[in-house]
């Protein structure tokens, strides 16, 4: 753990996160750490610090900041110069940030017109991935994976896992998120072998930033970039008026839904799954599953942002309009993509272990994290407990914790200096009244 | 080290607060993810039953590196026919905490499940203390990560 953030280096490699500070913009409050579920940010000589072991990448932190201080770093569409054929894959999340007058087919046009040679939308992968899912649901399928499970599409939503909820990885439907299906149908399947092809994603989602450069689950991504619809947003509406509908779009209904909360689930068609979103709202699902209380769920669907991904910190639209947009448009279009025009991968499932990512234990050695908790435990008990935040901590219980790693000090609390300052006074009263013994008179 | 923590009685939501804070604890032991959750079942289990059937009661965790303890003490309304209530699908709980997804019958049995070595001691008229242990798997050699 090293909450200096940038600068110092430990002896690890650094995680990379898009979720960035903007030093300039931050003004040191304590918005962000209060809400950050992994607690995973500390202010610091005035300036908040992402501990990157920590940072789930839920974007969370960028939402509530008042200063705008907090951002996802994504691709510039520049970056699409350097391929020889140029592949825009759209989230579905896209469609719901325009108004219903332009036609999908249009906005998949005027990607065209930004210098794009080819689309494929996500959501014609996330109908593959649907299917795959409902197989995992078959009578004697997948006969070792414990109920209920839980989509591994949301980045945020695994990662949290990894961090916080260790015991539940095994939970985590093993399967591929749509984006990466839609990568690998566009570059290994539809341009295989060719030279120069790029596929890039149109993305609502900070961590679909982080996971196509270091995914979980599998070991490469075939995105090579990953541009966020924010970034692309006003360019797309300039040339709308001229892009024509020369593309047709595909996707279905189903695969289009996956955008908004319950689009997943509805999708699946399986009656005994619940649907969550908002990483709060994801944290209290989590807590109870592990807890043994969701015995009658086969399914969660639980996406990190509000509404689902159509409220990711990379769009523009207000997640409650836009997931309104996105069913009025999805109502217009077929149930399904019509019959696939290729042969789909083979195989969606994970290749690679997920491990637990254990940020959160004092020490490897338990006997050395005991020894730290009991003095945590006698250092939280001294402190005030108003959780002010004004230590850079978001809790008296996360300063003790700091304390006892050695990046903290407990007088960072406003009351313990207070404390220690009126102590000081008092030994400097009691000094004055000394006197030498040769000035003494009594 | 030990923990204590006060169930409350007259307030079914805060039911959950000592298991949740356990397992705070357990996880920033280090502790094994697979125990973490047996030990959260088993004590979120008694936990909600002090505060349906008991009126609420003391919960204290004792964790050492072989093993931890987990006591769940009340002063209600005891258990007259123990292997009775110990038999799956067995519930006294009223019509509305069923609705709430609790009082399957399942409480008891599932505790002694999860847990490595299962105590109930009951007077009716006097209360109830269930004892759970769950042993924790020889401590690693340090170094860490290497949990499954």
């Amino acid at each position: 753990m090293n909450p200096e953030g940038e600068g110092s280096e430990g002896s690890a490699p650094r995680l990379f996160h898009s979720v960035k500070l903007d030093p300039d913009k931050c003004v040191g409050c304590t918005t962000c750490i209060k809400k950050c579920p992994t607690e995973a940010i500390r202010v610091r000589k005035g300036r908040a610090r992402i501990i990157d072991e920590r940072c789930i990448d839920c974007g969370e932190c960028i939402r509530t900041c008042p200063h705008g201080a907090k951002k996802a770093v994504s691709d510039p569409l520049a970056m699409i110069a350097g391929y020889r054929h140029k592949i825009a894959l759209p989230a579905p999340s896209l469609y719901a940030q325009f108004d219903e007058r332009w036609s999908i087919d249009r906005l998949l046009s005027g990607l065209l017109a930004l210098g794009f040679d080819e689309v494929f939308e996500v959501a014609e992968a996330a109908e593959l991935v649907t299917a795959r899912s409902r197989g995992l649901f078959e009578a004697g399928a997948a006969p070792d994976l414990p109920r209920p499970l839980i989509s591994s599409a949301c980045p945020a939503v695994v990662k949290l896992v990894q961090v916080r909820y260790p015991s539940l990885i095994s939970h985590l439907a093993p399967l591929l998120p749509p984006v990466e299906v839609a990568a690998r149908i566009a570059k290994d399947i539809l341009h295989a072998g060719e030279e120069g092809v790029g596929v890039f994603l149109v993305s609502p989602c900070a961590g679909k930033v982080t996971a196509a450069r270091s995914p979980v689950g599998y070991a490469r991504s075939a995105l090579d970039g990953v541009i966020g619809i924010k970034d692309l947003y006003l360019p797309l509406r300039a040339v709308l008026g001229q892009a024509g509908d020369r593309l047709r779009s595909r996707a279905g209904r189903r695969g289009v839904e996956w955008a908004r909360t319950e689009g997943e689930a509805d999708a699946l068609g399986e009656r005994r799954s619940i649907s969550v979103d908002g990483i709060a709202s994801v944290i209290g699902v989590l807590e109870a599953l592990e807890n043994g209380k969701l015995k009658d769920v086969a399914y969660i669907e639980a996406l990190a942002c509000p509404a689902g991904c159509v409220g990711g910190p990379l769009t523009v639209e207000n997640p409650y309009i836009a997931r309104n947009r996105l069913r009025n448009r999805a109502e217009a279009l077929p149930e399904n993509a019509p019959p696939l025009p290729y042969e789909p991968p083979a195989d969606l499932g994970w290749t690679e272990i997920v491990a637990p990512r254990s940020a959160l234990a004092l020490d490897p050695d338990m006997l050395k994290a005991m020894i730290m908790m009991e003095e945590m435990d006698q250092l939280a008990a001294a402190l005030p407990g108003l959780d002010c935040g004004s230590c850079g901590a978001p809790s008296c219980q996360a300063l003790a914790e700091d304390v006892v790693r050695g990046v903290a000090v407990e007088t960072d609390c406003v009351f313990k200096l207070r404390e220690s300052v009126r102590e000081l006074a008092g030994r400097l009263l009691a000094l004055e009244e000394l006197k030498p013994p040769g000035l003494d008179k009594d | 080290m030990k923990y204590r923590y006060a169930v409350p009685g007259d307030d079914f939501s805060m039911a959950g607060k000592a298991s949740a804070e356990v397992k705070r604890i357990l996880g920033q032991l280090g502790i094994d993810p697979a125990i973490i959750k047996r030990t959260s079942v088993a004590m979120y289990e008694a936990e909600i039953n002090m505060a349906i059937h008991a009126g609420g009661g003391v919960a204290e965790a004792e964790i050492s590196p072989e093993r931890i303890v987990i006591t769940m003490a009340d002063e209600g309304p005891g258990i007259p026919d123990i292997e009775l209530a110990m038999t799956e699908g067995y519930s006294t709980a009223p019509e509305w905490i069923r609705e709430l997804g609790f009082g399957a019958g399942m409480g008891l049995p599932n505790m002694k499940r999860n847990a490595d070595e299962f105590k109930l001691e009951s007077a009716v008229g006097k209360g109830t203390t269930v004892t759970m242990l769950i042993r924790l798997a020889p401590a690693p050699i340090a170094g860490g990560g290497g949990r499954t």
